[in-house]
């Protein structure tokens, strides 16, 4: 079942998640997404808004359905329910020569020469090959692989194969490049060369999104991120946001092992007592603040002899919002099962 | 890079032009293409060389002959009268050789004289004219039983005649009166120019069509599907994949058609061998051309379809020969129901989508309305159309979607012990 905006929301999903604002112009805007395989639902009403010229992230485990919803938005695959938008356009392969694919699993035909695998991936969104076959030599020659143009994909080692396809995604100057796990399978140096990328592409105006389980590589390049566990998005917004879901952890090292100053410490505060007689404590920051904490400990005279406060990164964002749907989504197992359909 | 050039949205026979093209020339400027186009001289090849063993066969065993064992008079009369009668009878007089004592031939045993011979006599007539006697092999001498009756009558007409004085009598001439077309012959020619087509039709479908099985087998291996798959619709990379396996079989057809009319025309066969067509040779042979292409397009898209659902070559393989035996049903109908008198059997193979490009040629071959061909086109123009979409949506819905069995793997690892 597809539904366009207004129904959707006649539907009553008007109050669906969202951190953007509505003067920003959308490269997709994606409601309720739904999608099901053989009575598997592998995508679970996926909400995502990303706003042009974003770098945005899809992060989640392997088998969350990151795949599945980028496939949804690029229209190889439709959805069973809810609502899509790609370039103000709702049908995908309208706008398909403004989009740029990656997908995860790499492909080009073996005996193509380099710069004709990537004048047909042009061809295949309306660039002329002609044309596609020029700009197929100079992006190989500004990539330092001007040498293999001429050589046949099969002749080329796999990262070079996986070069020659990403230039193949951008040769046709898209306004929207979709990634699925771009990262896999390069080296380091390539890696950070991919990195440079996709930031020189959202200089340009470009939107970016890339699916990722390798959260450094989001956590240094994205605004905003979704983050997919079991089908469904427990968290889409800024990184910044993310981060703050989780309470900045304090670190505490005190002279006297106990007194009245530890009421102002929460219960499940850790501690870790050291041979030279201090004590360190890990707990999450109060929701009082560090004043509160800061007066208590010293009225009390804990004897603070060393006290830090580390905001949670993205990784630790990403564990705890992913672990817990996971972990709800493993708990509906039993009893979906029951009524003999399956879910995550 | 050039930004004098932007990329366009591209219709789906724009895009399905650009997946033609490149399969296209993919396939011919493979190796493989060189055996292809060698393919149909195999047998042909083969045929030759069974034909020239045979030959050498037949040299070296010689005809099987008669052994004539009468009286001397009757021996030399049934002899003279097998050579007066030769050029009537034609192949069907047996070769006649005389054997044994002439004096005494008659009172031996034939069975034993037959025994007696090392060379190539196969069976003994003996007693005299009036009532020759055949021994030898049942199947033979059933079968020189009315021409060495007709040659003893002949001799001993021939020996009455000498003893009056009279020779010979020459056999009568018989004029000749050709009439070039009655209705029947022409009803009938028509019907083997028909025939004739038809069975081209389906050699060429069943030898080409069935190559679109495993058309989709590279791309799935390759992973290069879904990178068609985001940029053009499905039944885009279909058609694609049609026309240039159509151009390929084209190209095929080509080679092998001015190969094979060459030794044809140099062996001074032509196609006036066949009665005309109803509707001409010329619209018969532009009909033919697109009769072959629905056929190729229907069958093409049926198997394309199936092939695509096969995950791997073995899979493939597996479906060729069910996927050949249904062309084989379709032809066969094709053709019964041509030669059919039941209009309502003729008219259901002119209807149903795989048999119609076959029924209607042989309509073609016997009735000149030009406007049932181009309905019977438009319909099948429509059910090809129909297949890809259908075969499209189905390998969309089937094999474009991310793996249950992975994520259901992941979440076996989720589970606590």
């Amino acid at each position: 079942m597809k539904m366009e905006l207004g129904q959707w929301q006649a539907a009553g999903n008007a109050a669906a998640p969202s951190t953007i604002s509505d003067s920003v112009p959308l490269a997709i805007e994606a409601r309720g997404l739904v999608k099901c395989f053989d009575g598997f639902t592998a995508v679970d009403g996926v909400d995502l808004l990303v706003p042009e010229g974003a770098i945005y992230g899809v992060l989640g485990p392997n088998g969350a359905g990151k795949t599945t919803t980028l496939r949804m938005l690029l229209g190889i695959i439709d959805p069973d329910a809810g609502y899509r938008r790609v370039l103000g356009c709702e049908r995908p392969h309208d706008v398909a020569h403004r989009i740029g694919y990656l997908p995860e699993e790499r492909g080009l035909y073996p005996a193509m020469k380099a710069y004709e695998a990537i004048a047909f991936v042009g061809a295949l969104r309306g660039l002329p090959l002609v044309e596609g076959r020029k700009r197929g030599r100079a992006l190989l020659e500004e990539h330092g692989l001007g040498y293999a143009a001429d050589r046949q994909i099969r002749q080329l080692s796999k990262g070079m194969a996986q070069q020659v396809q990403l230039l193949a995604t951008l040769v046709h100057e898209p306004r929207l490049v979709i990634f699925d796990e771009p990262f896999s399978g390069l080296d380091a140096l390539n890696q950070g060369k991919l990195e440079r990328m996709m930031r020189g592409l959202a200089e340009r105006g470009t939107t970016v999104i890339f699916s990722t389980h390798v959260i450094a590589h989001a956590e240094r390049l994205c605004d905003s991120v979704a983050i997919i566990a079991g089908g469904k998005v427990p968290f889409a917004g800024p990184v910044d946001v993310a981060r703050d879901r989780i309470r900045p952890q304090v670190r505490l090292e005190t002279r006297a092992g106990d007194g009245l100053w530890r009421a102002a410490l929460p219960d499940d505060a850790r501690c870790e007592r050291k041979a030279n007689g201090t004590t360190f404590w890990f707990f999450p920051l109060p929701e009082s603040g560090v004043e509160p904490l800061l007066r208590a400990l010293i009225e009390g005279e804990a004897g603070i002899l060393s006290l830090s406060i580390e905001r949670a990164g993205l990784h630790d964002a990403f564990v705890a919002i992913a672990g817990e749907a996971a972990a709800r989504a493993l708990e509906e197992v039993p009893e979906e099962q029951s009524t003999g359909s399956k879910r995550r | 890079m050039s930004n004098d050039h932007t990329s366009g949205r591209l219709s789906t026979l724009q895009a399905a032009m650009v997946i033609a093209r490149r399969d296209f020339s993919a396939i011919l400027f493979s190796r493989s293409f060189f055996i292809f186009l060698l393919g149909p001289l195999f047998p042909v090849i083969v045929a030759l060389a069974a034909g020239s063993i045979g030959q050498q066969v037949d040299s070296n065993i010689a005809r099987t002959t008669l052994g004539v064992a009468m009286s001397a008079t009757d021996s030399t009369a049934l002899i003279a009268a097998r050579q007066h009668m030769e050029p009537q009878l034609g192949g069907q007089a047996p070769d006649m050789v005389l054997i044994g004592d002439r004096g005494s031939s008659a009172s031996t045993d034939p069975g034993a004289l037959l025994r007696q011979q090392q060379g190539n006599v196969a069976a003994i007539v003996s007693g005299s004219l009036a009532k020759p006697v055949l021994t030898g092999a049942p199947g033979l001498i059933n079968a020189w039983q009315g021409p060495v009756s007709l040659i003893a009558a002949q001799a001993q007409d021939r020996a009455q005649q000498q003893a009056q004085g009279w020779g010979p009598s020459p056999f009568p001439t018989v004029a000749l009166a050709p009439v070039e077309n009655t209705n029947a012959a022409e009803r009938q020619g028509r019907m083997r120019t028909a025939q004739s087509a038809q069975t081209l039709l389906f050699l060429l479908t069943m030898l080409l069509a069935g190559m679109v099985l495993s058309n989709l087998v590279e791309e799935k291996a390759n992973k290069i599907i879904e990178v068609l798959a985001a940029a053009i619709p499905m039944n885009a990379v279909f058609y694609g994949k049609l026309f240039a396996m159509l151009g390929v079989s084209f190209v095929g057809i080509a080679a092998w058609g001015a190969t094979f009319g060459s030794l044809a025309i140099a062996g001074g066969h032509s196609l006036s061998e066949l009665v005309a067509p109803a509707v001409g040779w010329p619209l018969f042979i532009a009909l033919g051309i697109a009769y072959f292409t629905m056929a190729y397009l229907l069958l093409g898209s049926v198997f394309l379809t199936i092939g695509s659902m096969a995950a791997t070559v073995r899979e493939v393989q597996t479906l060729s020969m069910p996927a050949s035996m249904s062309q084989l049903m379709v032809f066969f109908f094709a053709t019964y129901a041509t030669a059919s008198a039941s209009a309502g059997l003729t008219l259901t193979a002119q209807l149903v989508p795989f048999s119609s490009p076959f029924a209607m040629l042989g309509k073609a071959a016997q009735d000149g309305v030009i406007w049932p061909h181009l309905a019977a086109l438009v319909w099948q123009a429509l059910w090809v159309a129909l297949v890809i979409h259908f075969g499209s949506n189905l390998f969309r819905r089937r094999v474009m979607k991310s793996g249950p069995q992975k994520i259901k793997a992941v979440k076996r690892k989720l589970q606590p012990a």
